[in-house]
């Protein structure tokens, strides 16, 4: 594939819910092999534009480009092929609590064939391993872990069946200081080591400048601002240094009261 | 605004839509019961929840259903010197009308809700929108075995309250009524016609696709977190236990109209 033909493209990206518009023209390129950081405030549509690209949204008017082919016009079928190739980290972890920790994160290998049940406990095990978690966790059930091992069995089940593009929405959301770092870092690695594209939601600007080349804020339903992952805080940007610098005074208006 | 014939109006044209997208939903399940890949072990996993744990309270309501159909016919025909009809009376009515009925009264109580609340709340947890990022279809795998089980599990209630229900009335028959006991399991049989039977294990069918198909449609649409779950739950047991009763009358309409 050709080096400037992004993994992803999105262009002209909108989606009302009912008489709110959440996103209303978003363009983004994402480079292939390397990390973006979407920023954004909350229920500025980060996740929304996310689960755009997943297709479990549709979106209004746009288009979405991957790898060069628009997939608002692919059927079914080559939909699912694609999906397959992509792995998802959800905000809240969305581990299946019906299944034990091993079957989950084995079950898209599962759902493709590639593995039989009996192997999947060992592959399990080898995965959970890469992420920093004791084979024993594999048999226990999704609410019997804690937060943070919760998203690293989220994290292992994005990764098992060895995606290509990788969605993390809010990594580090609700972690202590210390274990969003281990998270980060695990990300980092994985990512590396399969050469996937990925891309990332956050609100914190240590994990932003750790998991991301490149950087992109969303802002009353557009891009604003793409550049340097390792710029943010001085870019030059008020909107973005005031998100980076969490300060109270500048362009950005909380609307706290209507 | 409040033209009372616009809102009316509106009202129905909601309806159509939902009745509408049912439909679809419905159409849809079924269609992937015809697709390979097949979720046996979801299926038995439904069928044993439905079929075998609804087994005591199936059969509690259905033995004190006879019982009492017994004492108010006795009653009733005392006064025309008919009491022999009481053994007639009571199969008849258990196997057409109150085995079914009041079978898959107590299951959509049960099913429905328990359904419902399980699907809704994977809804409001991105759950199924995981399982599509997981190669697997949510229609396939958490809608058609349910449908499948539900239509499969009915009837075999059924049957066992259509049994323990005559036995509730020969029971009072024998022991409190004067009946011989011969005799009463005699004029049961007797009467007892094939179509009768039949007619309520067909009824049984639809009615666990009823249950299930709620629960699933329900559960599935849910939004809005912890209250959305309890609403939809709420809302696939009193859907479910009307359409019982109104699809009841029409089957009966069709079987023994003249
Ligand atoms: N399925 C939905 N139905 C209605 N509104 C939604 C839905 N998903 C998201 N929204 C709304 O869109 C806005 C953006 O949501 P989201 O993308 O989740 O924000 P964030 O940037 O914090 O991830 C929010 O105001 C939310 O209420
Ligand atoms: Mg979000």
């Amino acid at each position: 594939m050709k080096d400037d033909v992004p993994k992803i493209r999105l262009r002209g990206l909108s989606k009302a819910f009912g008489e709110k518009r959440v996103l209303d023209g978003v363009d983004l390129d994402i480079r292939a092999g390397h990390g973006m950081v979407i920023l954004g405030g909350s229920g500025s549509g980060k996740s929304v534009t996310i689960k755009c690209v997943l297709g479990l949204i549709a979106p209004d008017a746009g288009t979405i480009e991957i790898d060069g082919r628009d997939v608002l016009a692919m059927n079914r079928r080559e939909r699912e092929e694609l999906n397959d190739r992509i792995g998802m980290l959800f905000q809240n972890g969305a581990l299946f609590d019906s299944l034990p920790v091993w079957e989950n994160v084995c079950f898209k290998l599962l759902a493709q064939k590639r593995i039989t049940r009996r192997a999947a406990r060992d592959k399990a095990a080898e995965v959970l391993a890469q992420v920093g978690l004791a084979a024993s966790v594999g048999d226990l059930s999704p609410a019997e872990l804690s937060g943070g091992m919760q998203k690293r069995v989220g994290l292992a089940r994005a990764i098992a069946a060895q995606p290509d593009i990788i969605f993390f929405d809010e990594p580090t959301t609700g972690l202590d200081p210390i274990m969003g770092a281990v998270i980060d870092g695990l990300i980092v690695d994985v990512v590396k080591r399969l050469g996937a594209t990925a891309v990332s939601i956050t609100h914190d600007m240590a994990s932003a400048r750790r998991i991301g080349d490149d950087a992109a804020m969303l802002h009353k339903g557009r891009i604003v601002w793409t550049g340097a992952a390792a710029a943010l805080g001085n870019t030059g940007n008020a909107l973005v240094d005031q998100f980076a610098r969490g300060e109270r005074e500048g362009p950005i208006q909380m609307e706290l009261r209507r | 605004m409040l033209n009372p014939v616009a809102a009316v109006g509106r009202a129905v044209l909601s309806a159509c839509r939902e009745v509408g997208a049912l439909a679809l939903f419905a159409l849809e399940a079924l269609s992937h019961l015809l697709r390979p890949p097949f979720y046996g072990r979801l299926f038995l996993r439904h069928l044993v929840e439905i079929a075998y744990f609804s087994l005591p309270v199936v059969a509690l309501t259905a033995i004190f259903t006879g019982m009492v159909l017994a004492l108010q016919s006795y009653t009733g025909f005392a006064r025309f010197n008919a009491e022999g009809a009481v053994a007639n009376v009571v199969v008849l009515s258990i196997t057409r009308e109150l085995g079914p009925v009041i079978a898959s009264l107590m299951v959509a109580g049960r099913i429905g809700a328990s359904f419902a609340a399980e699907i809704g709340t994977m809804r409001v947890t991105d759950q199924i929108d995981a399982l599509t990022t997981l190669s697997t279809n949510p229609m396939k795998y958490l809608v058609a075995p349910r449908l499948l089980a539900g239509v499969l599990a009915l009837p075999f209630l059924v049957l066992v309250a259509d049994i323990l229900g005559v036995m509730g009335g020969w029971l009072i028959g024998t022991t409190k009524l004067g009946f011989g006991s011969t005799g009463y399991l005699k004029a049961t049989m007797d009467f007892l016609e094939v179509m009768d039977v039949v007619s309520g294990l067909v009824k049984a069918a639809a009615f666990g696709f009823v249950i299930t198909l709620m629960g699933c449609w329900c559960g599935y649409n849910s939004k809005g977190g912890a209250q959305g779950v309890g609403a939809a739950t709420t809302t696939a047991v009193v859907a479910s236990s009307i359409l019982i009763l109104a699809l009841d009358y029409i089957l009966t309409e069709m079987f023994f109209a003249q």
